[in-house]
């Protein structure tokens, strides 16, 4: 690391080519003989198909093709059930995709999906979610591999003996990935080869996904996902449109583009599962906290389990001698949940950051003070010291910045004008992990250097922040360095998830370019003509590390102001400190920082997927009726960080910093929420028919 | 999509003449509204009048001191013209609240008036809803309905009214200007709008093809003492839980005259006469001004999830006539 182009802020190399149209989605490759496809969602919950009848559709002006299971190409039965797609009668949720029309224009695909006509047999369905539900049960094991359920100590005796107590549950609704670019692909086949442009945000994976289902050696597969418009998890795996496309284009034989629209993103691509959350706090008259339960209930489908840990936050993040958590789920008849930014860590936190709130009241301590009495440099789930754990660093540093110092605990006390203002509190947590790459470095005879590694940018800036990496292991200007990602047919690398692209990729290209200075070194002569290149896979390496508890930490502080006669509840100001290893690039790093905070925000105020249970399915589903945050509602969001260096996490030092913003940060508003009017709304989003009215306002 | 064609007419009654002999085309103003519910299926015209070019995009002012916009002029040059602002200022700030600034660039002033419901069931195909299908059911009135109304709604269709524009002009008593197939006529704002009764597909008393020519404010002195109080559920781009026009004539601190609508209650915009009722002829506090309103809404049978919005219209019919009584 001697050039020291890690830690500046470059701004993306793509950003030139996005503000001016020319950087390429997954559709827009010009390809000749394109056809369009459109996805037909089935009208029913749970039954049968009976009867396609596309006599319509096919005599409709441009439509070429309708592909449903009874003509589809066969997939294999692979391991990803949803995938399985137009293979069989069977439909197991609304919205389920059971037919594609492929045309000669996208306006002709539409009128023709609009025109098949599918009977089908249905029968009862159960999709809402209770913490009643006869369909509770314990699964094996939450995501990705945690235990189900923890205990230590004896949670009900040190609950039943302590002076103060919270016992609440909140509730959290569906909510629904909305990244920019919907799921698109273009799929051409060609010689018993697929190529597809797919929005992903992980080409490697998509590969042997579409190689097993279509029964072809991965090596016939390429994914190309050179820019992709956001996932949020969503793109995490291969979904169903890259699949749709590809058996629409071996179907007719001809090249198939297909988008989703807005309203087809809603269910069928995954989304984060509603959750019932019960906390129970018990602490002595300090606020030390003695016993914690943490119950979460969560749903799944009837095709695939999706256990999201939802309780798994609670484990790590304060001490307590007795400690509980459990998980249980519920299959309904609904398409099954995914990961959205922090799956499982935003939920989980938003109930015991909430909770906490409730307890520092009840305690009569100031809520930071409260997180710092219950500080622990031992994980007191692995029962091991933490790496690095810098949570009261930012908890000082973030009260210092907000102004919290002097802050009046008492509910509904300031004002201004019509408007009441509170302010409130959170801490965050997210693991620092890294999975196994492979990358490439090449240097070439005019002292330029290539990188290349099948990793993707969804749009965070990893491109940049590779490249950077990537120069300052080679040890020259970033200038002299290409780097190529987004393509298959590039070294594998995991996907963009988890918060652990950065800190797995970089660690491939480190090892590749360390090799490559190696080599270079016993070439006096110089670069030869035709290059010479490095290798690197850092299976062995990841592999081998040793399991340590590595997180990254935040505190959140929020203020907002609530309209006393209407309830309406807006932002004033929102400040994060984040403690996540090194910063790479100061400007995208605090790009995915504000970004995941207002997405807390909008977690906090806006955004409820609605069910209507007569239906199965999401009634607003669309960014006029499923609001999420707009610029107008973040009137002040700054984030910081912490120099922070941690030795036992990976070459590049990096923790991660994509979904840690989100962390913590609706517990911050709800509490501030709280603060301000008196009323603590335990079911999000806090929208203002839940406090209009209530006498406390007024 | 279904295919249509285009037409540009040459002059009103090309237009209008087009409409009469085509049993299924459709104006298209803006499109912001028409458009998109052409993609989603739910209106299906084979012919679009593309109305935008006619001569039909003035402010003028009239010689009694009223204004008449053209039903073409956009919904952001309306609120930025020069008199809007200073003698309705209900007006501009009701368009200012709606949309965004994209789609207040294309919007019309005769498309805002006549754009659908915003109501879910209404703007998906697979599910019932009698004002797309009549005799398909309500799903709004047992389903999702937070967002419909409160007021004069009946088994058969509980949506709302969504456009702000309207709202702000019912309570300026505007003259709506129409071309019917036998030629022009005034509609009196509060006349054009439909209660949903048996048969919620009819939202205006037009007949068929009409043709929004203009809208006449007659002259409202009072109106330089108006506002529009809008609450939606997030700070932009966000159709109204609730909103209020509001103009206020005070002679020392006796209401004089007063012109209340309100928004997001009704199948229509709702003049709530009642309220202004109680309010003429007594001196303004800002109990009066609930009392009024508790009088408007005394008749609100707010649905499963929707009794929000009458303590919410109450508060914001206090906010506005308070606001406007001290200004
Ligand atoms: C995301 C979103 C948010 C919005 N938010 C708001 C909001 O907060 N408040 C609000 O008030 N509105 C809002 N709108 C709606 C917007 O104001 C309307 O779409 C717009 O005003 C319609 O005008 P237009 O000219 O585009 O109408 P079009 O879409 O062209 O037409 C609408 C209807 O009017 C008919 N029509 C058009 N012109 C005439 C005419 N001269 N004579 C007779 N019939 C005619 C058409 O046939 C069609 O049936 C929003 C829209 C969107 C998409
Ligand atoms: S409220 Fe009206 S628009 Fe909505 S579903 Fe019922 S009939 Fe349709």
């Amino acid at each position: 690391m001697s050039t020291g182009a890690v830690g500046r802020a470059y701004p993306r190399l793509e950003g030139r080519e996005k503000v001016t149209g020319t950087a390429r989605y997954a559709v827009e490759y010009p390809v000749d003989g394109i056809t369009y496809g459109w996805a037909v969602p089935s009208a029913v919950v749970r039954g049968r198909i009976t009867r396609v009848d596309t006599t319509q559709a096919l005599a409709s002006p441009g439509v070429l093709a309708v592909v449903h299971h009874g003509n589809a190409p066969r997939l294999a039965p692979g391991p990803e059930p949803e995938l399985w797609l137009l293979q069989e009668p069977a439909v197991h949720y609304r919205g389920q995709y059971v037919a594609v029309v492929v045309a000669t224009s996208l306006e002709a695909a539409r009128e023709g999906a609009r025109l098949v006509r599918i009977d089908y047999d249905a029968g009862p369905h159960s999709t809402v979610l209770t913490d009643d539900h006869p369909g509770l049960y314990q699964p094996d094991h939450v995501n990705p591999s945690y235990p189900t359920d923890t205990a230590e100590g004896d949670f009900d005796a040190g609950y039943a003996a302590a002076p103060v107590r919270v016992d609440v549950t909140y509730r959290t609704p569906a909510y629904h990935n909305n990244p920019m670019e919907p799921h698109a692909t273009t799929a051409q086949w060609r010689d018993g080869r697929l190529l597809v442009h797919d929005s992903n945000q992980g080409a490697t994976s998509v590969r042997a996904t579409l190689a097993e289902l279509f029964e072809v050696p991965p090596e016939s597969v390429r994914v190309v996902a050179q820019h992709v418009g956001g996932g949020f998890g969503s793109k995490g795996y291969a979904k169903a449109a890259v699949v749709l496309t590809a058996l629409a284009a071996r179907h007719v034989d001809r090249p198939v583009k297909l988008a989703l629209t807005r309203q087809q993103i809603f269910g069928p691509i995954g989304y984060r599962t509603p959750t019932i959350q019960r906390v129970r706090l018990a602490a002595d008259a300090d606020g030390r906290l003695t016993a914690i339960c943490h119950d979460a209930i969560s749903q799944t489908s009837t095709i695939r389990e999706f256990a999201e840990q939802t309780a798994v936050y609670t484990r790590s993040m304060y001490a307590a001698p007795h400690r509980r958590t459990t998980h249980r789920l519920v299959r309904l008849d609904v398409p099954t949940p995914f990961w959205m930014r922090a799956p499982g860590e935003c939920p989980g936190a938003y109930a015991l950051e909430s909770a906490m709130d409730e307890l520092a009241l009840a305690v009569g301590i100031d809520p930071v003070e409260l997180r710092i009495r219950n500080d622990t440099e031992v994980d007191p789930d692995q029962g091991r010291p933490f790496t690095s754990r810098n949570l009261v660093a930012c908890l000082r540093e973030g009260a210092q910045r907000f102004g919290w110092t002097d802050r009046d605990p008492t509910p509904r006390a300031r004002r201004d004008g019509r408007w009441l203002i509170g302010t409130g509190m959170a801490g965050s947590s997210y693991p620092a992990r890294a999975r196994p790459s492979s990358a490439r470095a090449t240097a070439r005879p005019d002292g330029s250097f290539l990188v290349q590694i099948n990793a993707t940018d969804i749009g965070t800036g990893a491109r940049t922040a590779i490249w950077q990496v990537a120069a300052d292991a080679l040890g020259v200007p970033p200038e002299r360095v290409e780097i190529h990602i987004g393509d298959t047919a590039l070294p594998t690398a995991p996907l963009a998830g988890g918060s652990m692209g950065t800190a797995s990729w970089s660690w491939a290209v480190i090892r590749a370019a360390q090799t490559l200075r190696e080599k270079l070194q016993d070439l006096p002569g110089g670069v030869p003509a035709d290059d010479v290149s490095a290798d690197a896979d850092t299976t062995d390496e990841v592999g081998g590390q040793p399991t340590l508890p590595r997180y990254a930490y935040g505190a959140q502080f929020a203020e907002v102001r609530v309209d006393a006669d209407t309830g309406e509840v807006r932002l004033n100001r929102m400040l994060g400190v984040f403690a996540a290893g090194r910063v790479v690039n100061p400007t995208t790093a605090r790009s995915q920082l504000i970004g995941g905070m207002t997405m807390g925000l909008s977690m906090a105020l806006h955004e409820e997927g609605l069910l209507d249970e007569r239906y199965g399915d999401w009634v607003n589903h669309d960014l006029a009726t499923y609001h999420i945050t707009g610029c107008a509602d973040v009137e002040s969001v700054e984030a910081y960080w912490l120099d922070e260096h941690d030795d036992e996490l990976n070459p590049a030092g990096v923790k991660g910093i994509g979904e840690i913003g989100i962390v913590g940060a609706a517990a911050a508003i709800a509490n501030a929420v709280h603060h301000a009017t008196g009323v603590r709304v335990r079911d999000l989003p806090i929208r203002l028919d839940k406090l209009v009215g209530t006498s406390s306002l007024a | 999509m279904r295919a249509f064609r285009y037409h540009r007419p040459a002059d009103v009654a090309d237009a209008v003449a087009v409409l009469a002999a085509e049993p299924q085309a459709a104006y298209l103003g803006g499109g912001t509204n028409l458009v998109d519910l052409m993609k989603l299926g739910v209106q299906r015209p084979d012919v679009l009048v593309d109305v935008t070019r006619l001569p039909l995009d003035t402010v003028e002012e009239a010689p009694d001191g009223g204004l008449r916009i053209g039903a073409t002029v956009r919904n952001s040059d309306l609120a930025a013209h020069p008199t809007v602002r200073r003698d309705y200022p209900v007006l501009a700030r009701a368009l200012l609240a709606a949309a965004s600034g994209q789609l207040r660039n294309m919007a019309t002033t005769g498309g805002n008036l006549l754009q659908r419901t915003r109501c879910v069931y209404f703007q998906d195909t697979g599910k019932a809803c009698n004002k797309r299908e009549p005799g398909s059911g309500c799903a709004a009135l047992h389903g999702q309905n937070r967002d419909l109304a409160v007021l004069d709604w009946s088994e058969q269709c509980v949506a709302t009214h969504p456009s702000d524009l309207a709202v702000a002009l019912t309570a300026l008593d505007t003259v709506v200007e129409v071309h019917e197939p036998d030629g022009p006529r005034d509609v009196p704002i509060t006349a054009l709008y439909r209660s949903p009764g048996t048969h919620p597909e009819r939202e205006t008393t037009l007949a068929r093809g009409t043709l929004i020519t203009a809208v006449r404010l007659p002259p409202l002195p009072a109106a330089r003492r108006s506002t529009y109080v809008k609450v939606r559920d997030r700070a932009s781009f966000a159709f109204a839980v609730g909103s209020v026009a509001a103009v206020l004539d005070l002679d020392g601190d006796v209401v004089r005259d007063v012109r209340l609508a309100y928004g997001a209650v009704a199948h229509r915009p709702w003049r709530a006469y009642r309220a202004e009722e109680a309010l003429r002829g007594r001196p303004f506090s800002p109990e009066l001004a609930a009392r009024a309103a508790d009088a408007e809404l005394a008749e609100a049978r707010p649905l499963r999830h929707n009794g929000f919005k009458v303590p919410l219209t109450r508060a914001i019919t206090v906010r506005a006539l308070s606001e406007l009584a001290s200004s």
